[in-house]
């Protein structure tokens, strides 16, 4: 198991995943400015990053991440090729994905990043299919599912919690609660202001935390995954967070409050734990900028590789459909 | 199941029915394999199908059960945008060797919430592989075969066929997907069925040769991948075909069949490709009315002599 007690080695691997996740998504807003250089939408989680670093550092390394649309974080926080992401997202040969899955559908399952849906409210029910998975064969690893309060409100998710419930399975529920589905708050889709008090209608633990604190979300990660891992079932938590941008790069938030938007700003859960690691004296200001500016050279480097990189080869659009393909 | 312990099933009712009876296709499983591998559902469709999906990528062999066609609805965007996509959005790095089981039917009267073959639907969705048994052997068979197969099947169980007499073939018997069966060799006109719709166009038989007409039959047991080569050479020889099935002719697969021959093999038509199909409108329940909906022989007969020009 993991350990409780954070030390200052972790904790400056903590803030340099959420640096690397911010730089990697900042980069991706400035590219998709530049006319035909990005295909398709680009849904960015800037704010979130303490939910996504926060909880996979709490993970084992066999454990299985289904994400969605906002995914940047769950997967750089996992560890998955930069390189080969930004040429995923810029659609090139090259990509994790050889081109087919874009920013929305990145799956990459060599880190356990085992299925993305951008339909929302999917993945729940993948994720106890992976679960399930790992009960028959009585694995030790746990499923962690990443959905947003909007997707709260699918039907799929009341199936898959009521299922997972029902058979104790090793899911972890992550409702990041960003405080918009689309251009609506939870006011306005949820019956209810605490989505996580839902999981006690499943059978399972449901907790809250801030999400834009990156310890408490680790902390609260290690305790429901040893849940989850011990037989005891599914668990649920929801993290109170913020969206600080549109819920694509062509939303432009004309029905956000800036004085909102300032004071989330405020709440920025890196600008925080900058503070925090500096007041502890885990590093000091040189330090901390030679971490940005490391994550800045990696991505600039990723983006690099993304551009050198051709567009794929449009023999290959006919293939990977089937492991079995028909004979004709 | 006796092969391999990743397969398992779920389902509504896959274990403790309210059937019980022997000539269900779960009868029995529970008492034989338990709780561990025979997993009865909540009434969960999405669920069913999404732990099918995800069961499936992390290396077990699922068999699900959706109880009736128009239910599987609402497993759509786990079959359609999941089980269908999956593999190919991964780059080719997933894979989702899943079964699903979906039973079908027309012409008992439940209506049409219960009886909608929508198998247009499903073929028409990339990814999706989908087979249907007419025969007992092929019952077996393509089970099988979709079971080890390593991309997702749909298996469709015509309900009125549970029935069917035949011999059950022993130990590991498959037949391949994706191959076609000529079930009566002819000479005048193609006639391609599936599922039921084969006993319907057999019936239709008699009728025709009274009347000196040879039909082919074709059983096409796999929607797909389809045997494009056996259709072909089989209306090279004839010069005619009518394509026969239960759902709504409108938009229905026979549109697919007449337009795969129109393009491929229009140099060899000597007449109009027919469809036989239900009408435009949802099953009704009268029998009176449902025999309106449900094609019968002598539509087949009628499709035939009209492509024949007699």
């Amino acid at each position: 198991m993991k350990e409780e007690k954070i030390t200052p080695d972790f904790q400056v691997r903590l803030f340099t995943s959420m640096v690397l996740i911010r730089k990697f998504e900042e980069t991706i807003v400035a590219l998709s400015q530049e006319p035909y250089r990005l295909p398709g939408m680009q849904i960015l989680a800037n704010g979130q990053e303490a939910v996504a670093t926060g909880v996979v550092s709490a993970l084992e390394s066999e454990d299985i991440i289904v994400s969605n649309h906002r995914s940047h974080g769950h997967l750089l926080a996992r560890g998955a090729d930069l390189n080969a992401l930004m040429a995923e997202i810029m659609g090139k040969a090259d990509g994790v994905n050889r081109g087919k899955a874009g920013t929305l559908h990145l799956a990459v399952p060599e880190v356990n990043a085992l299925m993305t849906s951008t339909v929302v409210g999917a993945g729940p029910p993948l994720a106890l299919g992976a679960a399930f998975a790992q009960q028959y064969q009585a694995l030790k690893s746990v499923t962690v599912v990443f959905f947003g309060d909007g997707a709260a409100a699918e039907g799929s998710v009341h199936e898959a919690m009521n299922l997972s419930g029902l058979w104790k399975l090793p899911v972890l529920f992550i409702c990041e609660n960003n405080g918009w589905a689309g251009a609506q708050r939870p006011e306005e889709h949820s019956a209810t202001p605490h989505i996580h008090k839902r999981a006690e209608g499943y059978g399972m633990p449901g907790r809250s935390v801030d999400g834009n604190d990156v310890e408490a979300v680790y902390h609260l990660s290690l305790e429901l995954l040893e849940h989850c891992r011990s037989g005891k079932g599914p668990a649920f938590m929801e993290t109170l967070t913020y969206r600080m941008r549109g819920h694509g790069e062509q939303d432009h938030q004309h029905y956000v409050d800036p004085a909102e938007l300032d004071a989330w700003a405020l709440k920025c859960p890196i600008k925080r734990y900058r503070q925090a690691l500096l007041n502890a004296g885990v590093g000091d200001e040189a330090d901390i900028q030679s971490i940005e500016q490391d994550a800045e050279e990696r991505v600039a480097a990723a983006v690099a590789f993304g551009d050198a990189s051709s567009y794929p080869d449009p023999d290959t659009a006919m293939t990977d459909l089937f492991v079995r393909p028909p004979s004709a | 199941m006796d092969m391999d312990d990743t397969v398992f099933i779920a389902g509504e009712g896959v274990g403790v029915s309210i059937h019980q009876d022997p000539n269900m296709p779960t009868y029995g499983l529970l008492d034989k394999f338990g709780r561990r591998r025979v997993k009865d559902t909540p009434v969960s469709e999405a669920a069913i199908a999404g732990l099918a999906v995800g069961a499936s990528c992390m290396g077990l062999r699922p068999v699900v059960e959706i109880m009736f066609f128009p239910f599987i609805t609402l497993a759509s965007d786990m079959l359609v945008n999941h089980a269908g996509k999956l593999r190919y959005i991964s780059g080719g790095k997933s894979s989702f060797p899943l079964t699903v089981r979906v039973k079908a039917g027309v012409g008992f009267g439940a209506g049409s919430q219960h009886s909608h073959n929508l198998e247009a639907w499903m073929a028409h969705s990339p990814g999706l592989k989908i087979v249907w048994p007419a025969t007992v052997e092929d019952a077996k068979g393509l089970l099988l075969s979709a079971i080890f197969d390593p991309d997702p099947v749909i298996v469709v169980e015509d309900m009125m066929l549970y029935w069917m007499p035949g011999e059950f073939p022993d130990g590991d018997f498959r037949i391949p997907l994706g191959k076609a069966r000529v079930a009566v060799p002819g000479t005048d006109c193609t006639v391609i069925a599936y599922g039921m719709a084969l006993y319907t166009a057999m019936k239709a038989l008699e009728t025709l040769s009274e009347k000196g007409i040879s039909c082919e039959v074709i059983d096409l047991r796999s929607l797909v991948p389809l045997d494009k080569a056996c259709i072909l050479e089989s209306v090279r020889k004839t010069g005619r075909l009518v394509v026969v099935h239960e759902a709504n002719r409108f938009c229905g697969f026979g549109a697919e069949l007449a337009a795969m021959v129109a393009e491929e093999a229009f140099e060899a038509l000597k007449g109009p490709v027919k469809r036989v199909g239900a009408p435009q409108i949802p099953v009704p329940v009268a029998s009176s009315l449902e025999k309106v909906f449900k094609p019968g022989p002598e539509d087949v007969v009628a499709a035939v002599l009209e492509t024949m020009n007699k």
